[in-house]
């Protein structure tokens, strides 16, 4: 049994906890394969530090944990959706160190080190961020279950038109995006409203945007 | 998804050498990983982490090329002015896949190591070779449309998913591994992707913890960069049929296709037909296409797209 | 409250809340992530465990074995939920398929097991280790297969015979005659089914997504055996329904049984992939118009036969429903039959019947026009009728057909329109203009509410109406503000709670109307328990302001409750009006494509519908319903398609990456008109409903514009590029 990592692979703080502390490929030749199994089963712990909406957060997780239900499951901010949990529809958006992602197909030991913001650290009732008051104002959601996602893809999204990433919909490679109807219908397409608010969305993200241009 | 042990590789070589042990996947974007642990089809007892490697930057060769590390996301590589400017068929065809927020995580070479979206490989109920060696196919004579009608075997009828591969082979790219032992090498991205044959679920040519470190472009060779995606809907959805097209001013080019095969498909010798237009180029590309009732329309949407993308080619030239 | 005669001038016709084009009051709480949905009740029950459901591998036939030791001794396991251990089980008025299978499977993804775990990570690794084994029946999977053995629904279609059809259509100078296929379609709602359930001895409590309160409190109580008074639903929020949460599904009845073996609270979401199989769908239909007119074009024969399978309880989609009252003609026969499928359960999604059915009827009626060389609009003009062409003695109660025809027509510049198909390029692009009539019945449902004057002065609405995205929190709020004479900020309102008054629930596109009337007829109540209280009973008193008025008396609304809160409970009662007048909604819808003339590809440029409706009450909800339901119809039209394996039995396609639904980037900016005007044979609200109208006929109005753009006529839907590929223009 080996129970150090080979250099240069660093546990650091993910911790393994349960009865096997090695890695797979030090285990022995002579473990049935059925008790290779239930070994396997037993889950393996780890502790992650991340800051959410601008808090630290410390927890302690299963490896399989993704953001999305160490967000709604451990800090029980349900803000952020489980529409899919394959990044398929786009309700689990949530922004990590600036950049927009789908927070089912990460795991939160993965983000150890990281700056979430989820759409509770966006705004609240009763300081609602531009995108959010636009939303309303514009009737951009219905059922409202894929609203948080949308939310945080289009401010990020902004910033992308906004830091000069091209889009399918760019006309030009070379030239700097442009703030139009086309360019955002392209990039908020990762957000799945079966709802159908798509036209209000875009009303709601292209107010904002003239707004902050 | 079973229980895994997670830990975090400083550098390639250690992440190369614990990758040796059976029953270990590296992790990257963990975008395709991940939805397929979900659903019990990949179960790896150890994962490595190697998005701390560093291999996240694109540089200059002394070649004149570019050097794409293997961690740069599809967003950052996408929004490279060298790729855009050089390499435009990259950009577009990287802009084309998945979604904004499925960009920023992907990386190069998870990219390349996606495995295929059929929904009978996606089903663990159902019998698959390629994810269950020697079980069957469930999916001939069954729901086929979205699948592959080239390159594909008595055993295997699944297409490969990237947009990013399509291009990368029409440019002749090539992928920089890193081995347990030490060692590095090149492989053509010809040679990369497998064809199923009697093998489907081996597919591609790395070895036992071989680890992709980055992706190398020659030096640019300019014409004009069309990349077509034809799909079910406008965006956030695999392709039916992709083209990609280099076409130089001299009527020469390159054309690699999407959504066929089991790999990005590309036929040197069809190309030397570019001058002779869409249905010489196309008929030999797919010379021993093998489509179902419900693909064979991939052969006139092959052969229309591409005269598409040369007519445009044509207008932009 | 007894609706029985058409509604005269009431306090709603003011006009000073309602008709207004208010935001959503709940807003706030869901642009901000704090609304709390089925599966995010932290705070309901303590210790809550997580359940995974494990859905049959075969479509049809038995469980023969299931070894769940692996399972149970996977870390931290509380409970594995079979038919083995579930007790008797009983079977919903609203299932036509079990909740839980064994050892007989009805359907593919049926569940056949619930792991129950301390976490939801481990169930899920435990649901994987739950083994089965099953003998496999055979079963019937392909409609058009099984066509033939389909049945009448003496029930919910008889045949409708009217005139002598055979000889009419034998007749007709010109006859027209062809068969259509819609594909299975899936809800896909985006918040999956999901319910935490927790006893308190006997009595449950589930927190679930739902549209239909008081029928799924019934059906939970017939499933698990339960005296209804011991179930209590909750369902605040609810993540998009369309009609597949009109019913009790496995995750609600797998959280109580497993809750009831674990002694834990347990929650249960549905994974997506479980969701198109496990649950109920569109079905399928294939259909037969025939219609036979004159050589200036009235309809003289008029023939609707549908087809479409079930399990053995499951229902027929209506589909040929529509041909009963759309257009005029003598001679009709309007049928369908129901065959028998071994497919998971079909089952109401979004204007059922109206929304296939006029996929249909309305690409017919675009052929006809053309065969007939009338324009298609002026061709439906002339067939309007204005009495139930079957009951002719039955008028509309409102129906101003012509009238969305003629201001779309004008709207969208339908004079632009070449009737000549592939006429009209811009470079590569082919485009095309079609259009489509909307007809969907106004259905009449008892609703409740019951309304309190608080001491504040400040009103709450309580009833378990559901708010699935349909604005039934606002407009609610705006009816009782109305009614009340108070802001609309000053008015609360509690939802989706089996305690409160039974409503109506949402479905059907009744919601809006009745559970409105529902609140209009508690308020009633409450006004005269308030006028009585202060002394003002002689006479018509005014509610406005805050303020109660009669004569010259003025009086502060609080004041009656200065004393302690005054409550009323009422419901609307709807009598026979519906008897006396055929009551439906009218729409016409306008849209623009273009069609990549290599590819094939179809892009939506342009959308237009217009709505008759009776009196909107929230031109922002209701015009947002119906932007919604015609993004839906663009699915229909374009994408949206279960793939049947019709050897295993199962949709092939089940998740949100293999059944595709339009993203941002396939919707332009939609627009809606809708007609002023009230029905005052509805409801006292005037209303009616737009939920379903929206999606009505917009998926015909695709294939028109598809056809005029390319000549490609696709009679089955979804209209995928390589239906169209053969018809476009050789490449250069």
């Amino acid at each position: 049994m080996n129970d150090h990592p080979p250099s240069g692979l660093s546990r650091r703080r993910f911790l393994i906890l349960g009865a096997v502390t090695a890695t797979a490929f030090a285990l022995p030749p002579f473990i049935s394969l059925k008790a290779y199994a239930a070994h396997l089963e037993q889950p393996a712990m780890a502790n992650v530090t991340f800051e959410v909406n601008g808090k630290p957060q410390a927890l302690e997780v299963d490896n399989r944990t993704t953001l999305l239900d160490a967000l709604r499951e451990h800090l029980h901010l349900t803000g952020s959706k489980k529409g899919c949990d394959h990044g398929q529809c786009g309700a689990c958006t949530v922004i990590v160190d600036g950049r927009r992602i789908n927070s089912c197909l990460t795991l939160a030991v993965m983000q150890d080190g990281a700056k979430v913001t989820t759409v509770e650290g966006l705004g609240l009732p009763d300081r609602l961020h531009p995108m959010q008051a636009a939303f309303i104002k514009h009737d951009g959601y219905q059922c409202g279950y894929c609203t948080p996602g949308q939310i945080c893809s289009a401010v990020a999204a902004l910033k992308e038109i906004r830091d000069g990433i091209p889009s399918h919909a760019s006309p030009s490679l070379t030239e700097p995006p442009q703030l139009i109807t086309s360019e955002l219908q392209e990039r908020m397409s990762g957000n799945i409203c079966r709802c159908g608010a798509y036209s209000n969305i875009i009303e709601a993200i292209s107010e904002v945007a003239e707004v902050s241009a | 998804m079973r229980a895994f042990n997670y830990s975090r590789a400083d550098s390639p070589a250690a992440a190369a050498q614990a990758a040796l042990a059976q029953g270990t996947r590296f992790i990257a974007g963990g975008t395709n990983l991940l939805d397929l642990m979900k659903l019990g089809i990949e179960t790896p007892q150890q994962l490595i982490d190697i998005n701390h490697l560093g291999l996240d930057q694109t540089e200059a060769t002394p070649e004149g090329g570019l050097r794409i590390g293997a961690l740069v996301r599809n967003t950052d590589l996408a929004a490279d002015p060298r790729v855009r400017k050089d390499y435009a068929l990259l950009s577009r065809a990287l802009l084309a896949g998945a979604s904004g927020q499925l960009r920023n995580m992907a990386t190069t070479a998870g990219n390349l190591l996606q495995r295929t979206r059929c929904p009978y490989f996606y089903d663990t109920n159902q019998a698959c070779n390629k994810r269950t060696p020697g079980s069957g196919c469930a999916a001939m004579g069954g729901v086929t449309r979205q699948l592959g009608i080239i390159g594909v075997s008595d055993a295997c009828i699944a297409t490969h998913p990237s947009d990013m591969a399509i291009a990368l082979r029409a440019l002749d790219a090539q992928i920089e591994t890193l081995n347990p032992d030490g060692n590095t090498r090149r492989i053509a991205m010809a040679d990369f992707h497998s064809l199923p044959g009697s093998t489907p679920h081996i597919e591609t040519a790395l070895t036992p913890g071989e680890l992709i470190t980055g992706v190398t472009l020659p030096a640019p060779i300019g014409g004009t960069h069309i990349y077509h995606k034809v799909r079910d809907r406008s965006s956030y959805a695999f392709a039916l049929v992709s083209v990609g097209l280099i076409l130089q001013k001299d009527g020469s080019g390159r054309v690699a296709v999407g959504g066929i095969a089991p790999k990005p498909w590309r036929v040197e010798a069809a190309e030397t037909l570019l001058p002779q237009g869409a249905k010489a180029v196309s008929a030999r590309l797919l010379d021993g296409a093998t489509p179902t009732p419900d693909n064979r329309f991939k052969v006139t949407l092959v052969e229309r797209t591409l005269a598409s993308v040369l007519a445009q080619a044509r207008d932009e030239a | 409250m007894k609706f029985d005669t058409p509604a005269t001038t009431n306090p709603i016709d003011r006009l000073k809340v309602i008709g207004q084009p208010t935001d959503r009051i709940e807003g706030p709480l869901k642009t901000c992530g704090q609304a709390p949905y089925a599966y995010e009740q932290h705070e309901a029950a303590q210790h809550q465990a997580y359940g995974f459901m494990v859905g049959s591998a075969i479509a049809k036939g038995r469980i023969t074995r299931m070894d769940l030791d692996q399972a149970r001794a996977a870390p931290g396991v509380l409970a594995i939920v079979t038919a083995a251990n579930a007790g008797k089980l009983g079977k919903g008025k609203y299932n036509a398929a079990h909740l839980l299978a064994g050892p007989e499977v009805q359907h593919y993804h049926q569940a056949v097991a619930l792991v129950v775990a301390e976490t939801f990570e481990q169930a899920r690794a435990a649901a994987q280790l739950v083994h089965v084994e099953y003998s496999v029946d055979k079963g019937r999977f392909d409609l058009a297969a099984v066509r033939d053995q389909g049945v009448e629904p003496k029930d919910e279609l008889p045949d409708v015979r009217h005139g002598d059809f055979d000889t009419a259509f034998a007749a007709a100078a010109v006859q027209f005659d062809q068969t259509y296929s819609t594909p299975d379609q899936s809800h896909a709602m985006m918040e999956p089914h999901a319910t935490l359930a927790a006893w308190q001895g006997d009595h449950l409590t589930l927190w679930t997504s739902n549209q239909m309160i008081a029928w799924s409190v019934g059906d939970i109580a017939a499933t698990l055996g339960l005296p209804k008074d011991k179930v209590r639903l909750i369902s605040p929020y609810i993540g998009g329904g369309f009609g597949g949460k009109l019913f009790i599904r496995a995750d609600a009845i797998l959280a109580a049984l497993g809750a009831r073996l674990a002694s834990r609270p347990v929650k249960v979401a549905l994974a997506r992939p479980q969701m198109a199989n496990n649950t109920t769908h569109r079905p399928a239909t294939l259909q037969r118009i025939r219609l036979g007119a004159t050589t200036d074009g009235k309809l003289t024969a008029i023939a609707h036969e549908g087809w479409s399978g079930n399990l053995a309880e499951g229902k027929v989609e209506l589909a040929a429903q529509p041909s009963q009252l759309l257009y005029a003609g003598e001679n009709r026969l309007v049928s369908m039959r129901l065959a028998p499928l071994d497919l998971p359960e079909g089952n109401a999604m979004r204007a059922p019947g109206e929304a296939p059915g006029l996929m249909v009827l309305e690409i017919a009626m675009d052929e006809m026009a053309e065969k007939l060389k009338l324009d298609p609009i002026q061709f439906r003009i002339l067939n309007d009728t204005q009495v139930d062409p079957v009951k002719t003695e039955r008028p509309f109660s409102r129906r101003r057909l012509i009238e969305c025809l003629q201001t779309g027509a004008e709207h969208f510049g339908w004079d632009k329109r070449n009737a000549t198909p592939g006429t009209r390029r811009e470079g590569r692009w082919l485009i095309g203009m079609g259009v489509a009539a909307a007809i969907r019945n106004n259905l009449l449902v008892k609703s409740g509410a019951k309304v309190r004057l608080e001491r504040d002065g400040k009103i709450t609405v309580e009833t378990d109406m559901t708010d699935i995205g349909t604005g039934s929190y606002t407009i609610i709020a705006q009816t009782a503000a109305e009614m009340m004479g108070v802001e609309l900020a000053d008015v609360t309102v509690h939802l989706g709670d089996s305690n409160f008054p039974v409503s109506s629930g949402s479905g059907g596109q009744f919601g809006a109307n009745c559970s409105t009337a529902g609140v209009y007829a508690a308020c009633m109540k409450l006004r005269e328990a308030v006028t009585k209280k202060l002394g003002m009973t002689e006479g018509e008193a005014v509610f406005a302001e805050g303020h109660v008025q009669l004569g010259s008396r003025q009086v502060p609304l609080r004041n009656a409750a200065q004393n302690g809160a005054i409550e009323a409970e009422d419901s609307i009662e709807f009598a026979d009006l519906a008897k006396q007048y055929q009551q439906s909604t009218f729409g016409a819808h306008f849209v623009e494509v273009a069609v990549d003339a290599f590819t094939g590809e179809v892009r939506v440029r342009r959308m237009l519908a217009v709505c008759s409706a009776g009196r909107i009450l929230n031109p922002k909800t209701a015009r947002s319903q119906v932007i919604g339901a015609m993004t839906m119809g663009v699915g229909a039209a374009l994408m949206e398609e279960l793939a049947v394996d019709k050897r295993l039995g199962f949709f092939v396609n089940h998740d949100l990456a293999g059944y595709e639904v339009p993203v941002h980037a396939d919707i332009p900016h939609q627009e809606v008109i809708f007609l002023d005007e009230t029905d005052p044979i509805s409801s006292p609200m005037k209303a009616k409903g737009v939920g379903e109208l929206g999606i009505c006929g917009v998926s015909a109005a695709v294939a028109n514009a598809i056809y005029n753009a390319t000549g490609a006529r696709v009679r089955e839907y979804p209209i995928t590029l390589d239906k169209i590929l053969d018809s476009l223009p050789p490449m250069i």
